[in-house]
């Protein structure tokens, strides 16, 4: 069936089976392979990428589902070169390590931000407990979204690496 | 003659290098951002499954779905009727190729594809190739096999019964589930110890069976080149060179012909050092197409067939004065080894490191002896963070420890410094025959009790306690043994335990490191890239850190066991040496004077008595590649590699302690805090080091209070999906607050110790020695992980059962 | 990773098409809204409907308002709606109590209420919540809509009064001014089923004495109210006496099944432990309602 959505700001259409995930639709027909996928069971947050804005684990829903929605993935977290905060403050925090569940982190967070400016620790914590990271602990990730919070105003990617 | 030259001539005046004394930005030692995050934060990281080869096609396994049965008939007529399917393997075709079984990592053989029996539920009985995973999991169901059950061992107590199902009869003269019996210590000398101590506590303490479950699952894309042979494997693997060798053992591909790649790694903890049957087929399945063939196994698969970890029955002994001093520490164990033993460890050593039981304390006698079963379950035991069995190790001396401090109505801690192999003992060799290279025990325990205020906390146990209050104060400390090891002492399947590095400077003073290990997301390109920087005075920025490609790097056994840095790391700071030495010869040729005139700062030899006149790296790289006149045995690069061999293991330390509050009413643990106070001697990059840490303290929490692949009678997997085997989020684990001492190996050449599975090994300990001191008023002395609402309440309830 | 079987996939763009779509397919269709129940199911094949009728785009079933003396709740309101909503925490806080520990997060901006009570787990919290809330759901189906009361509705585990070619549209909560309503629930970790948890709602009479309780449990094997613990608590004045009779009856009406999350007496004494705690916020929080004037 043709499928037609707005993937990080372009409209896409692709033909697909009815039965397709949306994370495969991302990954594998768009090649769009930074949302990762850890479970089958909708448990690990792995996948999670943004619906019109929302988090939502892509593993739990069809990419028939998704047809005349917003998608946004970590593909479209940077503003061209510009880094996300978020972004900045997971460098910044070390609040990645294998990366694998980054991508999902940090567009939570992206959408905890959005609605919440400024977000306590508990409050972090519980926005991504749907989540699992098995290499930071926690802490560095809650560290990253403060720090995210913190520096609202983007920062150019040329400056971010200092190593 | 060379501009290099004539600049260098040229009187100049020394400005201090800014670089040199930014600590923000350290060229070496430092807390520096990771080389690695910027693809990582733009989904720009490449892992297994993000690869996609042209033809490729996808792989899907069948599995048993019971846990001991006869395999009477495997029928695949309607598999390979599916329209997208292209091939459907079964052990009987593998029998003929005779890859039916593979060697184990320990001197065991594993079933490829089930042939005989099925021996686990989870083990793989079919393979089909299929156009596209849909289709692969398609034809999965239209595969028709029957099996006829047979009792299953699910019970390692009872392995070893008279008349109890021979699991493995494939084996020839094996009459029962016996695998291994193993031992260390001075059996004679410990009882002795024994029956003249004023004290002797005794526990059963059970360290079930968990799972590594790194978040991406393990999975391999075979390549196979039918004109020349070649083969190209990227698989999910923490040791590839390893990897590439048993494959060259197993297929019969010549060594020199494959290729193994190991792309990003979503987590590995262990689970990734093995090669699971899914890798083999994967090859098995390219060969029989002439296409590349994916497989990624799911989530269910990873924990109900890949290896788990620990299954160790433990009955503990420590002896004691009244006073207090501990004389000897004895133990038996029974080892749940699953189907298959198939653990990865060091040949002579079948139950790992575990003789590290004697913990950080200075006894007079220990003796451990363990008991290897088989039963229907998942293969592997070590794995998940483990150090080769020294967190089973850690957990019932330090689980023992409190059992003591309880008879004797001691503090904990008190007791733990009263026993503390002192700084003046190290070098140490204790009572099983291991060399702790050095420690300070004291200071760390003493910061640890200092930074969570340990004497207003047991004051405010005491008030809480008063008032029907449940509050737990547990308190670990940890003595570990890695960065295996001297090859003298330890192989995997005949491999020496040694790691290469490769170092090359390039003509214009930038240079590439080549690894034999492979991160899985501990920071290998920024830590080794800050070794190197350290070593040489090369920004890391200007490092590059090649690692995962046996192609481009030099030989080695990999990652696991925390032993990266105590190894690799040793290796590069020893090629770095060289590089150095042969630096000082170019410089010396440049500068027309002796090498022995010539001093070193970081990146650049200089004239003793005139720092003016020197050459950088740099200037020495391009002259060692220009046109400079070179000394008598040195050729025209500024490269070394360097295989280190390393003349010890290292001996990492730390003193965690945590607070947990449990409810009365429901049993619900809460961790309410948690220092951590480590040593893993020359810290390199503390950020790094910090967050590894930061990630084993979550796996103890897990462990302490959730994780668990438990089975029922049947044999059944009651942990194989995320909904069943729980690992904490971010609401389950506090904030961490960690501390730390500097305590170097004097054998290491930078005096690095490791630190990978430091906290996965001391935390548990610390959390489960919390809940029981909370249950204390209900007259608890031990209760097994996982310390579940339902085990804890049962617990108050006089029940503190074990959880198989 | 596991993926579902093949099917046919249709959106529906009103409930009048989502009816037809219903009758046509039959047996073998299968409603989709938030799909975190049915697509694992069908991930581990052990659901596999040949059509999979999406009503996402119902945006008449998403609605969280007050009309007159009842709260309705469109079907398709997600978790995170009735979280979001002030009103529903400031009337019904047992609902706010259950939405924070229903799943997780993410899994609340995709699940709905409608989608949790027709698929009726026997773990699932907002069943105990209607039950104690008394609520009402309404059930489309193609002789128009009939409403039915939640004791009827819910007819045990995975099973409900909507038929096959009906679809739940609304669930009314009657407002009762004075009302405490509390819930609370066991688990191992965040986004778990519940081991167990217990619900009530009570009015207290001017006298201070509770006028009207309800007690419901989740997980505990109890179909319906624990009456008798309902009973016991009309008429006495609220504290620790009161609320342990209660617990005690609503553990003897429980009946819980050993599993991996603990064994029956551990889940007993889980409903007499939740009834008692659920019991004092739910006094507390009436308490505070009438003590504050015009409240």
């Amino acid at each position: 069936m043709q499928v037609s959505m707005t993937v990080n700001g372009t409209e896409v259409s692709r033909d697909v089976e009815p039965r397709q995930l949306l994370v495969h639709f991302l990954r594998e027909t768009l090649g769009l392979t930074g949302t990762h996928w850890g479970c089958d069971t909708s448990n690990c947050g792995t996948c999670v990428v943004l619906v019109d804005g929302v988090p939502v684990k892509s593993c739990t829903q069809l990419a028939a589902m998704t047809a005349g929605h917003e998608v946004r993935t970590v593909e479209g977290l940077a503003d061209g070169g510009t880094l996300d905060p978020v972004q900045q403050g997971f460098m910044e925090e070390h609040g990645l390590q294998c990366g694998f569940c980054t991508p999902g982190m940090m567009l939570t967070a992206r959408a905890l931000l959005d609605r919440q400016p400024h977000p306590d620790e508990t409050t972090i914590r519980e926005a991504i407990s749907g989540q699992i990271c098995r290499c930071t602990g926690y802490a560095t990730i809650v560290r990253s979204i403060q720090w995210a919070a913190a520096h609202p105003a983007a920062a150019p990617s040329d400056q971010e690496v200092r190593a | 003659m060379t501009t290099v030259q004539d600049r260098s001539a040229m009187p100049q005046e020394r400005e201090p290098n800014p670089a040199l004394s930014d600590p923000d930005r350290p060229i070496g030692y430092g807390r520096v951002q990771r080389k690695e995050d910027p693809r990582f934060i733009r989904g720009r990281g490449r892992y297994l499954d993000d690869i996609v080869l042209p033809g490729m096609l996808h792989g899907a396994i069948l599995r048993s779905p019971v846990a001991h049965a006869r395999l009477v008939s495997v029928d695949t007529t309607e598999a390979l009727a599916h329209p997208k399917v292209r091939a459907v393997v079964t052990g009987k075709d593998l029998e003929g190729l005779n890859l039916a079984w593979a060697p184990t990592l320990s001197a065991d053989v594993q079933a490829v594809l089930a042939t005989d029996k099925v021996r686990f539920q989870g083990q793989e009985v079919a393979f089909v190739v299929a156009d596209d995973r849909y289709a692969a999991r398609d034809a999965l169901e239209l595969i028709d096999v029957e099996y006829e059950d047979l009792p299953p061992v699910v019970d390692a107590r009872r392995a070893l019964d008279p008349g109890a199902p021979v699991i493995r009869d494939d084996k020839e003269g094996q009459t029962d589930n016996h695998v291994f019996d193993w031992e260390a210590g001075d059996a004679a000398a410990t009882d002795a110890v024994f029956a003249r101590a004023d004290v002797v506590v005794s526990e059963e303490v059970v360290y079930p069976r968990v799972h590594p479950a790194p978040m991406e699952t393990c999975g391999a894309i075979a390549d196979y080149e039918p004109v020349e042979g070649r083969l190209t494997l990227y698989e999910t693997s923490q040791a590839p060179h390893a990897h590439r060798t048993l494959f060259a053992m197993v297929a019969g591909i010549p060594e020199h012909k494959i290729r193994v790649i190991s792309p990003d790694i979503g987590g590995g903890f262990g689970n990734k050092v093995g090669i699971y049957p899914g890798y083999i087929l994967a090859v098995v399945g390219s060969i029989v197409t002439g296409r590349p063939v994916k497989w990624v196994e799911d989530r269910s698969e990873n924990l109900m067939s890949t290896s788990f970890a620990r299954d160790y029955i433990m009955r503990g002994e420590v002896a004691a004065t009244r006073e207090g001093k501990i004389l000897a520490v004895r133990t038996t164990v029974l080892a749940d080894h699953g189907a298959f033993n198939a653990t990865a460890q060091p040949t002579k050593y079948p139950a790992g490191f575990f003789s590290i039981f004697t913990g950080s304390y200075d006894l007079e006698a220990a003796h451990c002896s363990v008991t290897g079963v088989y039963t229907n379950k998942a293969p592997g035991g070590v794995a998940y963070a483990c150090s080769f069995r020294v967190t089973e190790a850690v957990y019932l001396v330090e689980r023992m420890v409190d059992v003591l401090a309880a008879e004797l109505a001691m503090d904990p801690a008190e007791l733990r410094l009263k026993n503390f192999i002192r700084p003046e003992q190290f070098p140490y060799r204790n009572k099983t025959g291991w060399e702790y290279d050095s420690g300070d025990y004291e200071p760390a325990m003493r910061m640890a009790m200092d930074r969570i205020g340990y004497a207003d906390l047991r004051r405010e146990q005491a008030e809480r306690r008063d008032r029907g209050e449940l509050m737990g104060i547990g308190v670990s400390f940890f003595t570990e043994t890695v960065g295996a090891g001297p090859r003298k002492h330890m192989d995997i399947v005949g491999l020496g335990m040694a790691d290469g590095a490769e170092v090359r400077v390039h003509p214009t003073g930038k240079a590439v490191v080549r690894l034999s290990v492979q991160t899985q997301g501990q920071g290998h390109e920024t830590t080794f890239a800050q070794i190197l920087a350290e070593e040489l005075g090369i920004p890391p920025e200007d490092i590059d850190v090649v690692h995962g490609d046996t192609d481009n790097t030099p030989f080695g056994l990999g990652t696991y066991g925390s032993r990266s840095t105590p190894v690799s790391g040793g290796a590069v700071a020893l090629a770095a040496r060289k590089v150095k030495d042969k630096a000082r010869l170019i410089a010396a040729a440049m500068l027309e004077t002796r090498p022995e005139d010539l001093e070193w700062e970081k990146g650049r030899w200089f004239v003793a008595g005139d720092p003016t006149v020197g050459k950088t790296i740099a200037e020495i790289a391009l002259g060692a590649h220009g046109t400079v006149a070179l000394p008598e045995g040195v050729d025209g690069n500024l490269d070394a590699e360097v295989t280190y061999d390393p003349p010890n293991l290292t001996f990492p330390f730390g003193a965690y302690i945590c607070v947990v509050d449990v409810d009365p009413g429901t049993g619900k643990v809460h961790v309410r805090r948690f220092v951590a106070v480590d040593d893993c001697g020359t810290r390199i990059n503390p950020m790094i080091v910090e967050g590894q840490i930061h990630g084993g303290l979550a796996d103890g929490v897990g462990m302490a209070l959730m994780e668990f692949i438990g089975f029922d009678e049947q044999g059944n997997c009651l942990g194989g999906s995320f909904m069943d085997y729980l690992i904490p989020t971010a609401v389950e684990v506090p904030d961490w607050e960690t501390g730390y001492t500097v305590t170097p190996s004097p054998h290491h050449p930078i005096g690095a110790k490791g630190i990978g599975e430091s906290a996965t090994v001391g935390s548990p300990p610390a959390v489960v020695n919390a809940v029981v001191d909370a249950l204390a008023p209900f007259g608890i002395r031990h209760m097994d992980m996982p310390c579940t609402p339902a085990r804890v309440w049962a617990a108050m309830q006089g029940r503190p059962t074990p959880p198989v | 990773m596991q993926v579902p079987a093949p099917f046919d996939y249709v959106r529906a763009t009103s409930v009048a098409e989502a009816l037809q779509l219903l009758e046509r397919h039959g047996e073998e269709a299968r409603l989709i809204a938030g799909g975190h129940s049915l697509l694992p199911m069908m991930k581990l094949r052990l659901a596999r409907p040949d059509w999979i009728i999406d009503i996402n785009d119902l945006d008449e079933l998403r609605h969280v308002t007050v009309d007159g003396g009842l709260l309705r709740v469109g079907a398709l309101t997600r978790h995170a709606d009735l979280l979001d909503s002030e009103e529903v925490g400031r009337l019904f806080p047992i609902v706010h109590d259950a939405e924070r520990v229903i799943a997780d997060p993410v899994v609340r901006n995709r699940g709905t209420i409608g989608g949790s009570l027709a698929q009726a787990d026997p773990a699932e919290d907002l069943t105990t919540v209607c039950d104690v809330l008394r609520a009402e759901v309404v059930v489309a189906g193609p002789a128009g809509e009939r409403t039915v009361p939640m004791a009827e509705f819910h007819r045990g585990p995975y099973e409900t009064a909507c038929g096959q070619n009906e679809l739940l549209v609304e669930v009314r909560f009657p407002v009762r001014a004075g009302q405490g309503s509390a819930y609370e629930k066991v688990e191992r970790r965040v986004g778990d089923w519940a081991v167990a948890a217990a619900g009530a709602a009570v009015v207290l009479a001017d006298d201070g004495t509770i006028a009207e309780a309800a007690v419901g449990l989740t997980a505990l094997g109890l179909e319906g109210l624990a009456t008798d613990a309902a009973a016991a608590l009309v008429g006495q004045r609220p504290g620790e006496e009161a609320f342990a009779a209660a617990g005690r009856l609503a553990a003897e009406a429980s009946a819980p099944v050993e599993d991996g999350r603990g064994p029956v007496d551990y889940k007993r004494h889980l409903a007499d432990e939740l009834t008692r705690r659920v019991m004092r916020t739910a006094v507390a929080r009436a308490g505070a309602l009438t003590a504050v004037p015009g409240g």
